[in-house]
């Protein structure tokens, strides 16, 4: 995809302005590159749907769309398979202990997609009693997909800003988004476990 | 109507009548569940489906509206019985008659509070034991502060309450176990892909035969019927997309017709033959969709890439009318909300061009072959008594011979004029389950080519009032969803706002099934039997 093509350059410029700050070693920022690289290449869903948006992850594997195209076709059923949780559709509050529990059962590195409306701030359910506003409230979001649903070629370009966002992370010396996430699940603590 | 007013008044003399689109009958607590019996066997009457339960909130009282129909006669009626008791309301339970009573019962009591006496099982169905409040009441609190989300797991027991009316006339409670103190559990769910959706079933196992399967629901409830409360008529057509996101055109054909019946408004020719062509193509869409994942559960990954390939083709045509792939919010109140797409006939025809020889590759893939039989033949054998019993209706109801297409019994729209065939088979298994979806997208398909060549010119949508306001009363209308019968009871009083907008769903009878139909049957074969119902979990949490 050429670079004008894309919508949000200047928040991975900040990244990568931020990150590149204090300097980079040439070997360890080249064995980042590489590491990056593979990671960015091969990203691995996580079967999880509650409710419309999943269909449109299903047609997202069939062969009009084809995310096989990207690497991302290997859908792993089991959380410890997989790279990142794709958030497709609506949470209530009976859902959300479990979503907590899949993103705690994901193997670092790990990353979000909150994909729809729903996942994003509650959509069309905003005056509802029984759903979370937005996933980011009990989990970390890496990338926020808007549409109720999301067409399949928005949830490629999402997933596709996904990778982008890898390629710049810093894998060695770096603190930038582990520490984020190390924060907000400080400031997000499940209540009645003891560390 | 008259013949059924007066064997009941013959049965029970304190009963009174209101005349409505359906006769309802007010019963005193006390005398229901002989009435029920009666209701049920008596062979004038013979009311032996139960089509769903309404829980209400009347302010001062509360109380239930039984939906009940005659598969024999094909006649309607619906029981209105209530309590004054708002503190520690009780109503008497059928659900020794109707077994899908205990599920429609146990929703009541999530909803409204109401205990029912002599239901074996009165657990929450859709929210956490430790919920507070009852939701669909008028004067609940829906402050966050009461029911804070929280990422802690919720509190589970493995006891539930009975309630059991003794001699003298004073109500018990009763601690009852779910499963046997020895019994083996199994989790599966929430997240499984095979469940379709976040369902979760606890499975006691004995080896690898199923003893029982207790349902847990609610992991997807969004409080849809309590949202609709708080917004206008045409506010809340765009849920019924969200419901079933498969059946989205004849679940908001149901509700606007609803709403057109209560406000009086006559809708024009070309409307009422968009809105059935749409329902159709929606029907194979789905159809489409359930065999690609079906046959994916039962290993045969390939059948989903070629029954996609169709799928995207209606969505295709859907989307350059309505504009969206998969929520269309196409209908409205009065007719639809833009003209067909000037090339819909075209691209119509050229599906129905494809259809038939996609259907005939995917019998020559899947249907004959050999692994496909001995995994769906014979296994999950639901009886036509059965199926009536646990109101499972749709295609999963006629695969037990129950002939039970709403499009033939009660026709809605322009289907008394259409010929096609309802497809009913008797075997009552997985194969039959499939086999029915398979023949109904031909049917479909027929209904399709009779219309597509004279669709009526005139205006698509009728002038409605831009502030809607119904007169009061209370209307209840089904329509044929992709899975079944769809139900929606609307009650108004007199405001731009519904009262009460109840969704009957057909899935929630489908899931409930479940536990009846594995019974004695291998674990593995739990998969092939949840995939044959073709359940929608948003559909059944609403």
């Amino acid at each position: 995809m050429p670079y004008e093509a894309w919508k949000d350059n200047e928040y991975i410029e900040s990244l990568v302005k931020e990150l590149q700050e204090s300097g980079a070693n040439v070997v360890v920022g080249s064995l980042d590159k590489l590491i990056n690289w593979g990671r960015s290449n091969s990203l691995w869903p996580l079967t999880f749907a509650t409710s419309c948006c999943g269909i449109e992850f299903v047609s997202l594997g069939a062969a009009r769309y084809d995310m096989a195209r990207f690497g991302w076709e290997v859908a792993r059923s089991s959380p410890r398979q997989a790279d990142f949780i794709m958030v497709a559709g609506t949470i209530v509050n009976r859902m959300a202990p479990v979503v907590r529990r899949l993103y705690d059962q994901l193997a670092e590195p790990k990353y979000v997609i909150a994909c729809g409306a729903c996942a994003v701030s509650g959509g069309p359910f905003k005056k509802s009693y029984h759903v979370v506003m937005g996933v980011d409230q009990i989990i970390p979001v890496d990338v926020y997909l808007p549409g109720c649903p999301p067409r399949p070629e928005a949830m490629i370009y999402s997933i596709m800003q996904l990778s982008r966002k890898i390629k710049v992370e810093r894998f060695f010396g770096g603190v930038n988004r582990q520490q984020k996430q190390a924060d907000f699940l400080k400031e997000h603590p499940i209540e009645g476990v003891e560390d | 109507m008259a013949n059924i007013q007066e064997t009941i008044a013959k049965l029970l003399p304190e009963a009174t009548f209101e005349e409505g689109d359906i006769l309802m009958v007010n019963v005193p607590d006390a005398k229901w569940h002989n009435l029920a019996k009666e209701l049920k066997e008596n062979k004038d009457l013979s009311f032996d489906f139960l089509v769903t339960i309404v829980g209400m909130d009347w302010t001062e009282t509360l109380g239930c509206i039984y939906y009940l129909t005659s598969t024999k006669h094909n006649t309607h009626l619906s029981v209105k019985v209530t309590t004054d008791n708002r503190e520690k309301p009780m109503l008497h339970s059928v659900s020794d008659l109707w077994k899908i009573a205990g599920i429609f019962e146990r929703e009541v009591y999530d909803f409204f509070g109401i205990v029912f006496i002599g239901n074996p099982d009165m657990r929450r169905l859709f929210l956490s034991i430790d919920w507070k409040g009852y939701p669909l009441r008028k004067d609940y609190d829906e402050s966050a502060d009461l029911n804070p989300v929280t990422t802690e797991s919720e509190r589970q027991s493995d006891f539930t309450d009975t309630y059991v009316e003794t001699p003298d006339g004073t109500v018990e409670k009763k601690e009852v176990r779910v499963f046997a103190p020895e019994d083996f559990v199994v989790n599966i769910g929430p997240q499984h892909p095979a469940t379709h959706g976040v369902l979760r079933f606890r499975t006691a196992v004995d080896g690898e035969i199923i003893k029982k399967i207790d349902v847990y629901m609610g992991y997807i409830h969004r409080g849809i019927e309590k949202i609709c409360e708080k917004l206008t008529y045409p506010q809340t057509l765009h849920f019924m997309d969200r419901l079933d996101y498969f059946s989205a055109h004849p679940y908001h054909h149901c509700l606007c017709m609803t709403i057109e019946q209560a406000a009086g408004i006559e809708i024009s020719r070309r409307a009422q033959v968009i809105r059935v062509l749409m329902d159709e193509l929606s029907r194979i869409a789905s159809h489409c969709l359930f065999i690609g994942t079906y046959c994916m559960d039962l290993g045969a990954t390939t059948m989903l890439f070629y029954t996609l390939r169709v799928r995207e083709q209606i969505l295709d045509i859907m989307e350059k009318t309505c504009g969206a792939r998969m929520t269309f919010n196409y209908e409205c109140i009065g007719g639809v909300m833009q003209d067909l797409h000037p090339d819909f006939v075209k691209d119509v025809k050229a599906l129905l061009e494809v259809l038939p020889k996609n259907i005939k590759e995917y019998n020559k893939i899947f249907t004959g072959n050999v692994i496909a039989k001995n995994r769906m033949e014979g296994v999950g054998y639901l009886s036509h008594e059965d199926a009536i019993n646990w109101s499972v209706t749709g295609p999963s109801g006629r695969a037990s011979g129950w002939a039970c297409d709403v499009r033939k019994t009660d026709p809605y729209s322009i289907y008394s004029e259409l010929d096609f065939e309802q497809v009913v088979r008797e075997e009552g298994d997985s194969m039959a389950r499939f086999k029915v979806r398979m023949s109904e997208m031909e049917q479909s398909a027929k209904i399709i080519s009779q219309l597509i060549d004279n669709i009526p010119d005139g205006e698509y949508c009728v002038k409605v009032p831009k502030v809607l306001k119904l007169p009061v009363g209370r209307w209840f209308r089904t329509v044929e969803g992709c899975r079944g019968t769809f139900g929606i009871y609307l009650e108004s009083n007199g405001d731009t706002k519904p009262y009460r907008l109840k969704i009957a769903p057909p899935c929630l009878p489908a899931a409930s099934v479940v536990d009846h139909i594995t019974r004695g049957s291998k674990i593995a074969d739990l998969i092939t039997i949840g995939g044959s119902l073709d359940y929608i979990v948003p559909d059944m949490d609403r």
